[in-house]
């Protein structure tokens, strides 16, 4: 995912300046020398959106994780890989966070050696999951459309005589006129029908 | 029969105490569980470490399950809850300077609910920015909590907009008062002990709780994992009845002082025992001059169907995220929103022991002033009056309408 128009920046959230070397030499030696090393939670965020990291990295037991779910959260344009790493772990736990299809890595120990192959695999798990979630959630939209404009057009049906034809022109024509999307007509349609039906 | 090893991830909060209780009282041995408990430090590793097959169950927030089913947050592995760990605990703390702000500009007497308290935060927030100051920085505990809709609520409901009028942010329940003392945060909402802890190191002074907001709001539940439940259904119905009579313990008051002995230990809140015992009991200090208050229902582990996980009540927190813009409404996800509550094992499980189990599933919440009347199991239960601060009910059927009766929401 390393983009052709900026060298990969990576970010590690890291209170133990002992851990925090380890990862900035273990990025180091694999050629990446953008790093911001976070040590404090205090002005986290601003620091992580002035930065604007590729990855994000940090220790499984840093409570600052949750702090980054917010960020993600408020903002889902900063929403960036983050690679975990714990100290004690073993071989199921990290199968089991890939079949879970999660963006982060988990890693057993921190070696300076493992360093760059944690943030790869970050970025191309949270690539490959990021694609899959807004296809899913493009999936959901239409789905969630189609029921409303069905329902709209029963409600025509019912209320004007129409028949389904007629009373999906007449979404159709008012969307035009009114140069908005069909679904957001026909869920007007919706809200007034159970407003005057209450 | 050989035992059952079942592994929960903690955080250490009081409300973790039904399950300290299951462990350490002999409620899950003697159901053939031995009860491993793993303490955690952030609610995303307790999500991630449920579906990397490192926890077997989690103490959760109750709005967890349904972000995980409705594919909200990072890695949103579905879960389900068949049983709430209790109501309660949390309440908002605002930094002493702000308070007494406060108290000079609206002349509180300190005696005044939470509504008026709120109303007084709102003219100061305009008196700061006609200074051109800036926003006040609240902060909660994680995106998807109870703390984030109810710091949201009482906001909202004194008028201030909680996305424009000032900053949210998270900041972790053991970092809040340290964040209060050095001015990063102007206020928090969090579980106990972490706003008595902030009024007894005099940095913060306590002006709504839960039970002001909203009484019957369901706080932490316990989080399953699909798989491991039903490759292990007899192993979670026991764990479910080992947690009842540890909840039923845990609210007896003659019990306290040992749960509080337990609860303080360093395996798990790791605060003075009786510092504890005066949350167990309701008694707040709210200011660091000494001012306590004593809140009704402050937790409830056990009483008035406390473990049940009602259906309107994962349906009210998905309104809640549907007005703050954090997903968008849409029928479909109803079944969803659903999936995440399991009543209906809940019920299956302790139909026949000697707890009221309601035989419905989905209520008007919030509603009347009046003792409510639930159908259960072993008759009718009473419930103490659990209406909303703002007074609007909310009617699972109608979360449409319910949402876009607030003045103030992102949708």
């Amino acid at each position: 995912m390393q983009t052709e128009q900026r060298p990969l920046r990576v970010a590690i959230i890291e209170e133990n300046s002992i851990r925090a070397a380890i990862l900035l030499d273990g990025l180091r030696e694999a050629g990446i020398i953008n790093v911001d090393v976070i040590e404090t939670t205090a002005n986290m965020l601003r620091r992580l959106s002035t930065f604007d990291p590729d990855v994000v990295i940090i220790g499984i037991e840093n409570p600052s994780r949750d702090v980054l779910e917010q960020m993600f959260q408020v903002s889902k344009l900063v929403s960036r890989p983050v690679a975990m790493f714990v100290d004690h772990s073993d071989r199921a736990m990290i199968q089991a966070a890939v079949e879970a299809g999660v963006s982060a890595y988990v890693v057993d120990g921190l070696r300076k050696e493992r360093v760059m192959a944690i943030v790869d695999m970050a970025i191309s798990r949270f690539s490959a999951f990021d694609r899959l979630q807004r296809e899913l959630v493009e999936a959901r939209n239409e789905l969630a459309s189609r029921k409303v404009i069905e329902r709209a057009k029963a409600i025509l049906i019912r209320t004007r005589q129409l028949s389904e034809e007629e009373a999906y022109a007449l979404l159709r024509q008012t969307a035009m006129n009114e140069k908005r999307k069909l679904v957001d007509i026909a869920q007007s349609v919706v809200t007034a029908a159970s407003l005057l039906e209450k | 029969m050989p035992e059952r090893l079942v592994r929960a991830g903690v955080i250490p909060l009081v409300d973790m105490a039904v399950l300290v209780a299951a462990a350490e009282q002999g409620f899950a041995r003697r159901e053939g569980i031995s009860l491993q408990l793993i303490r955690d430090v952030s609610w995303s590793n307790i999500r991630d470490r449920l579906a990397f097959r490192q926890f077997d169950v989690a103490h959760m927030l109750s709005p967890m399950p349904v972000a995980s089913q409705l594919g909200l947050g990072s890695n949103p592995y579905p879960c389900f809850t068949p049983f709430a760990l209790g109501r309660g605990g949390n309440a908002i703390t605002l930094s002493l300077d702000l308070y007494q702000e406060m108290r000079a500009l609206a002349g509180l007497d300190d005696s005044e609910g939470a509504l008026t308290k709120g109303e007084a935060l709102k003219q100061v927030i305009e008196r700061r920015r006609s200074a051109g100051k800036k926003p006040l920085v609240f902060a909660m505990t994680y995106p998807f909590s109870p703390h984030n809709y109810e710091f949201r609520f009482w906001l909202a409901a004194a008028g201030i907009n909680p996305d424009s009028d000032v900053t949210m942010t998270v900041v972790p329940p053991s970092l809040t008062v340290d964040a209060l003392e050095t001015r990063a945060i102007d206020g928090f909402c969090a579980n106990a002990p972490w706003n008595m802890i902030a009024v007894e190191k005099g940095v913060g002074r306590i002006v709504a709780t839960k039970a002001e907001i909203w009484p019957a709001a369901p706080e932490k539940v316990l989080g399953v994992r699909p798989e491991w439940a039903q490759q292990n259904p007899e192993t979670l119905a026991r764990l479910i009845v080992a947690l009842d009579r540890a909840a039923r313990w845990c609210d007896d008051p003659r019990n306290h002082s040992t749960l509080a002995d337990m609860l303080s230990g360093p395996a798990y809140v790791g605060v003075p025992a009786d510092l504890i015992l005066r949350l167990l009991s309701g008694n707040l200090t709210i200011d660091p001059d000494g001012k306590t208050k004593r809140i009704e229902r402050y937790l409830t582990f056990h009483n008035e169907a406390a473990n049940f996980p009602w259906l309107s009540q994962a349906l009210w927190i998905y309104s809640q995220m549907v007005r703050w813009g954090q997903v968008s409404y849409d029928e479909t996800s109803l079944s969803r929103v659903t999936a995440a509550f399991r009543p209906d094992i809940y019920r299956e499980v302790l139909r026949s022991s000697e707890t009221p189990v309601p035989v419905i599933s989905s209520k008007v919440e919030g509603e009347g002033l009046e003792l409510g009347v639930i159908p259960t199991t072993r008759g009718d239960l009473l419930l103490s009056p659990q209406m909303f601060m703002d007074g609007r009910s909310f009617d699972p059927d109608g979360i449409p309408g319910y949402v876009n009766s607030f003045p103030i929401r992102i949708v």
